[in-house]
């Protein structure tokens, strides 16, 4: 098993990374307005501070000898009672500290771009608190050594995503995506809550290096089961089915919170927390295949219903949806597929969240339009938004030489490495999504970019700022070169191997016979939108479509499903016990309330005021006492 | 020394031996009387103007050296000392901590000068609440401060309670703690006639149930031949006089201590005395006498009674039981807040006796994590009741604590903890006590009892609950009272209760584990 060192040097300030952001979110969010002149640039330097103290962090770490790199940092142990103790530390190896780099750098780089794109909002400032507070809980999340600090940080993303998707509260639908996000969440959280108290029951700790070396010896029922139920909070936060249906909702929030918490980090945290929990896995074969499952039926889900929609963010939020599924596949093959699925999340984060950047630059332009069928043409008037929103496109179909094209296929060979039935299913699954992907996607490219304009008359498209469109730039470099960086040579598995395990083959082959295959399936989809997009004019008014396409266009039924499945038979139960709870309970309690009150109402008259009373009731007492202890006596 | 000793008795043959006393084992007492001694000459030879000033910084100087001398006397071996006359062990020096921790709060409540004219306290016996002939009394500086005499006093009573090893000291630390505090009831500056009614209905029972303290003694002494604590244990397996002599004796004396802790049905002036008497002071006898009573109760049964437990526990039951369901019961209907606070701490003795009742190790000290817990979260609430007022000084009637919360959000919140502490809701001081005396009254075989403890503080979270409700969820009133700012020694009482309060709530074990230390009583 693999041990922890002590922090020394630079990692024994490891808790600052979360502290800055944390403070600064709390000078924002209690500042007040005397903040709103300078907020935007306390909110933009924490997490860039917190970016160049991970960067050191790294290259500490990248210096040490492998065994060595994972260091653990106690901050404080917290015993409530005895019996019930908890050491909250934290840990960086590997793993965490390329989600710190991930969520601090591209973090960075969409705090940036807002500055630009809520300038005139009355709450930017209060908004970069929120930001802030996203970034330090999400950094808690990742950096955390034990489960418990794991879930603080995962209720505090979920409560800064709750916050964000509802940060224009005015608008109702606003308000209700973000109640849906809290509620659908709230499922998932449930299960990991679950799956932390069999833990603790079971292991008796919450911190990973306990938890992993106990699991040897455990029951695999019991593993399953906490699998499971890490499974049930992993489909919560990154929306997979059955628990999906709030992600397209939540695009109701501001773009770069789009971009940065329904993109490109909060939402993997299932990833992280599947691939962190990688020793319990591997002892739950029937967890894993469930993880695989959830990720292949996810992947298509989300691919399907990108092709329908018209929205661009919800066609955006349909993509990162599969492409998690992408991701939760690979964690779900054990450690042939912990590196890829993880170098997928790095790589989608550069990509999806330059799409989305890019989207939000679309929208900045053209009054907030984010209806598609209202664009076309825009590759004109806005070239830098196009070169960047097409290189990301580019990297999330898989062109080859970019970074998509080397971690999602790396994620589809794997699967067909799995071998037997399963992995020619969930191998075939991720190739399909891949030619969906590339269909969906170019769709949204030639509509928004290409063919005749469609815009309002009063609309002038113009290029954002140059504080919008330098993220924009820096992340399309990433989505170019981050693929190339972290799979040559499997150095991104090597790199991780010390805590998810080594991967048993070499890293991607590009002429392998799968590679050749989705290589050539994303061809097909690209001609396909082509022939659909750019050959036919796009009607202004979406056309009534197939029964598939309606389907598609309504989220393949999830919410018909949630509602007619959850919320009525949850309706009829709760109008139930509501009866139940006026008849028979508040009968009960308030026959319960009348009685005492009025036994003490009579009883009170005793009370009388007089001593003299008061001293024969002493006396009498005291005979009374006297008597029965000489009873007692015998 | 000796040979001194020796020198006298040879010169002198029917001289008494001078005692042999340990002075640094009960300095934090000698600490506390000296310094209510020296208050006593401030007051005859200090000018009018200073007084005040004098006496606060010289009683609350000496409360602090006390409780160092306290601390200091830790490693200190544990023995009987003054001629086994008083215990030097660790519940004395818990429960002598305890005390002054929460005279520091009190003092600092009756110190505070800065609400209303001239605080709690009458200047002058004739002048009426808020004439002109008052504020003459004022401006000539006539300001109440004996009372801080009077509370050293029985402060220092208080520490010699509990700490005494024999009946006779015992009795006269009773009446050393009493007698300041029936003067002090009755000082109150506005409603001075419920004050008069309450010092006086407080002195007259408090005598009754003395006198029942001073024939048990009688009686014990009779079956023993010995006051002290140690003797009277051995002499009930040794002694060949009649059994019932040592059964009623200890009644008696049980009785006096229950009337000290308002166990039902002694607890009649309970309601009476807390309503009538100064806010401070009410807070000061709710925590400080509480406690030293709880002490002594503790080290006269399980000391000296021990041997006859099977006999008492029976009765101890069944006051239990009474005190927990009179004290829950009533309140539901009161309207007073001071009568409500004072039918609650009726209820908190019951569910410390239920600990008491199990007569093990642990219900040792998990009655002395309650009182820690408890006369804590009790200034505090005290303190808060000081602030809300109108013109005729404290509103106290619950009716006026209406919407209260919209109009103060911080005292109401602070007051909403408190009330969450007493009913031994998360994430307070009130949880673990409770857990802790349950826990101990459940392993020692009281396991009706607990049920009874758990129903009744339902009750009592009933109405709790029902002014945190009527404080926040209604709109307040017109006219209604306000809520003032505490001056800065008000204001510091008042963070100590919450500070113990939320630190009990979150990391009680470092107080637990002090505790467990402590305990036993030294036999």
């Amino acid at each position: 098993m693999l041990t922890t060192h002590a922090a020394s040097g630079v990692f024994s300030v490891t808790w600052l990374i979360i502290a800055i952001p944390l403070a600064s979110a709390a000078v924002l969010i209690l500042g007040g307005r005397r903040t709103d002149r300078w907020g935007h640039l306390l909110g933009v330097a924490a997490p860039l501070a917190s970016f160049v103290l991970g960067l050191v962090e790294f290259a500490t770490l990248v210096g040490k000898p492998e065994v060595e790199r994972s260091i653990d940092n106690h901050v404080f142990g917290w015993t409530i009672v005895e019996g019930f103790h908890a050491d909250i530390g934290l840990q960086v190896d590997a793993l965490s500290i390329s989600f710190v780099l991930l969520i601090t750098g591209v973090g960075s780089l969409i705090h940036i771009y807002s500055i630009g794109y809520m300038a005139h909002d009355p709450k930017r400032r209060l908004f970069f608190g929120y930001f802030n507070l996203f970034v330090a809980a999400m950094l808690l999340l990742v950096l955390g050594d034990n489960y418990l600090a794991l879930y603080i940080g995962w209720e505090g993303v979920g409560l800064a995503s709750y916050l964000l998707i509802g940060f224009w509260s005015y608008k109702p639908s606003a308000a209700t995506a973000a109640k849906k996000a809290f509620v659908v969440n709230r499922v998932g959280d449930f299960g990991l809550s679950v799956a932390i108290m069999v833990m603790f029951a079971t292991f008796g700790t919450f911190s990973f290096t306990g938890v992993f070396s106990a699991v040897h010896g455990a029951d695999p029922a019991t593993l399953n089961a906490i699998g499971l139920l890490l499974l049930l909070g992993a489909c919560g936060k990154s929306a997979q089915v059955p628990l999906q249906s709030w992600l397209l909702d939540a695009m109701e929030g501001p773009t770069p919170v789009s971009a940065l918490i329904h993109a490109a980090t909060m939402v993997t945290a299932g990833v992280y927390l599947v691939a962190r929990s990688a020793p319990i896995f591997d002892l739950a074969p029937t967890a894993q295949l469930a993880v695989t499952v959830v990720g292949a039926v996810t992947l298509l889900f989300g691919a399907i219903i990108g092709c329908a929609k018209d929205d661009i963010k919800k066609a955006l939020a349909a993509s990162t949806m599969s492409q998690i599924g992408y991701m939760i596949l690979a964690v779900g093959l054990g450690p042939a597929g912990y590196a890829f699925g993880i170098a997928h999340l790095l790589t989608h984060g550069f990509f999806k969240a330059g799409l989305f950047l890019g989207a939000g630059s679309v929208m900045h332009a053209t009054k907030d339009e984010v209806d598609m069928r209202r664009f076309g043409g825009l590759a004109k008037p806005m070239p830098l938004t196009f070169a960047t929103f097409g290189l990301a496109y580019l990297a999330i179909i898989g062109f080859p030489g970019l970074s998509g094209w080397f971690t999602k296929d790396a994620i589809i060979d794997a699967a067909y490495h799995k071998g037997g039935t399963s992995g020619f299913v969930l191998g075939s699954a991720a190739l399909i999504g891949a030619g969906i992907t590339a269909f969906y996607m170019s769709r949204v490219v030639f509509m928004t970019f290409l063919g005749r304009p469609r815009w309002e008359a009063d609309v002038h498209p113009h290029e954002s700022p140059k504080v919008m469109t330098w993220p924009m730039i820096l992340l399309a470099v990433g989505s170019i070169g981050a693929g190339y960086v972290l799979m040559l040579g499997g150095r991104f598995a090597n790199f991780l191997a010390p805590v998810v395990g080594h991967s048993e083959e070499p890293s991607v082959q590009p002429a392998s016979t799968a590679g050749l295959v989705t290589l050539a399936a994303m061809v097909v989809g690209v001609g396909i939108a082509a022939l659909m997009y750019l050959r036919r004019p796009v009607p202004a008014v979406a056309p009534a479509g197939s029964f598939a396409t309606v389907a598609a266009r309504r989220d393949l039924y999830g919410d018909a499903f949630n509602e007619s499945v959850f919320m009525r038979p949850g309706q009829y139960l709760t109008r139930l016990l509501v009866f139940f709870d006026n008849r028979v309970v508040d009968g009960a309690v308030n026959g319960i309330a009348a009685f005492f009150g009025g036994f003490s109402g009579r009883l009170r008259y005793v009370q009388t005021g007089f001593v003299r009373s008061y001293a024969l009731s002493m006396l009498g007492g005291v005979a009374i006492l006297v008597a029965a202890l000489l009873m007692v006596r015998g | 020394m000796r040979l001194l000793a020796a020198f006298h008795a040879a010169a002198n043959p029917n001289a008494i031996p001078a005692p042999h006393i340990e002075y640094r084992a009960i300095l934090p007492m000698l600490i506390v009387f000296g310094v209510a001694c020296v208050g006593v000459l401030v007051e005859a030879f200090v000018p009018r103007v200073h007084r005040a000033v004098t006496q606060t910084v010289l009683a609350l100087a000496g409360l602090v050296a006390a409780l160092v001398a306290v601390v200091a006397n830790t490693g200190l071996p544990r023995r009987l000392v003054v001629q086994s006359a008083v215990a030097a062990d660790g519940p004395t020096l818990f429960i002598q901590g305890t005390i002054l921790a929460l005279s520091i709060g009190a003092l600092l409540l009756i110190a505070d000068r800065s609400i209303g004219a001239d605080s709690d306290f009458v200047a002058q016996a004739a002048d009426l609440p808020g004439t002109e002939q008052e504020r003459a009394s004022v401006r000539a500086g006539l300001r109440q401060t004996e009372v801080f005499p009077l509370a050293m006093f029985a402060v220092a009573g208080m520490m010699l309670f509990p700490a005494a090893n024999d009946l006779v000291l015992a009795f006269v630390a009773l009446e050393v703690l009493s007698l300041p505090l029936y003067l002090l009831a009755g000082m109150a500056r506005r409603r001075r006639l419920l004050s008069q009614e309450a010092a006086v209905k407080y002195f007259l029972l408090g005598a009754f149930s003395s006198a029942f303290f001073v024939y048990g003694l009688a009686l014990v002494y009779g079956y023993a031949k010995s006051v002290e604590y140690g003797d009277i244990a051995t002499s009930l397996t040794s002694s060949d006089r009649g059994d019932s002599l040592v059964i009623v004796g200890l009644a008696l004396i049980g009785i006096s201590l229950l009337f000290k802790l308002s166990g039902v049905p002694f607890h009649w002036w309970t309601p009476d005395v807390y309503q009538g008497a100064p806010t401070p002071i009410t807070a000061f006898m709710a925590a400080g006498t509480k406690v030293a009573a709880f002490g002594a109760l503790l080290r006269v049964f399980f000391v000296a009674f021990g041997g006859l437990a099977w006999d008492w526990r029976p009765v101890v039951w069944g006051v239990a039981i009474a005190t927990m369901v009179v004290g829950a019961i009533l309140g539901v209907t009161q309207t007073d807040v001071k009568r409500l606070l004072a039918y609650s701490s009726i209820a908190h003795a019951g569910f410390i006796l239920t600990a008491f009742a199990a007569t093990t190790r642990a219900s040792e000290s998990s009655v002395l994590f309650y009182l820690v817990a408890y006369g804590f979260m009790n200034i505090g609430a005290f303190a808060i009741v000081m602030l809300v007022r109108d013109a005729d000084g404290e509103a106290n009637h619950l009716s006026r604590w209406v919407g209260l919360g919209r109009r103060s959000p911080l005292m109401a919140g602070i007051f909403a903890l408190f009330l969450l502490a007493m009913a031994g809701l998360p994430p307070t001081s009130g949880l673990w006590a409770k857990v802790a005396v349950f826990q101990a009254a459940y392993q020692g075989g009281a396991g009706p009892l607990v049920i009874v403890g758990v129903l009744a503080s339902a009750v009592t979270a009933y109405y709790y609950l029902r002014i945190i409700v009527l404080m926040f969820s209604q709109e307040p009133a017109v006219e209604g009272p306000t809520v003032v700012m505490p001056g800065a020694l008000s204001a510091a009482a008042i963070a100590l209760g919450v500070a113990v309060t939320i630190v009990l709530g979150v990391v009680p074990q470092t107080v637990l584990d002090l505790a467990d230390k402590a305990v036993p009583f030294l036999r």
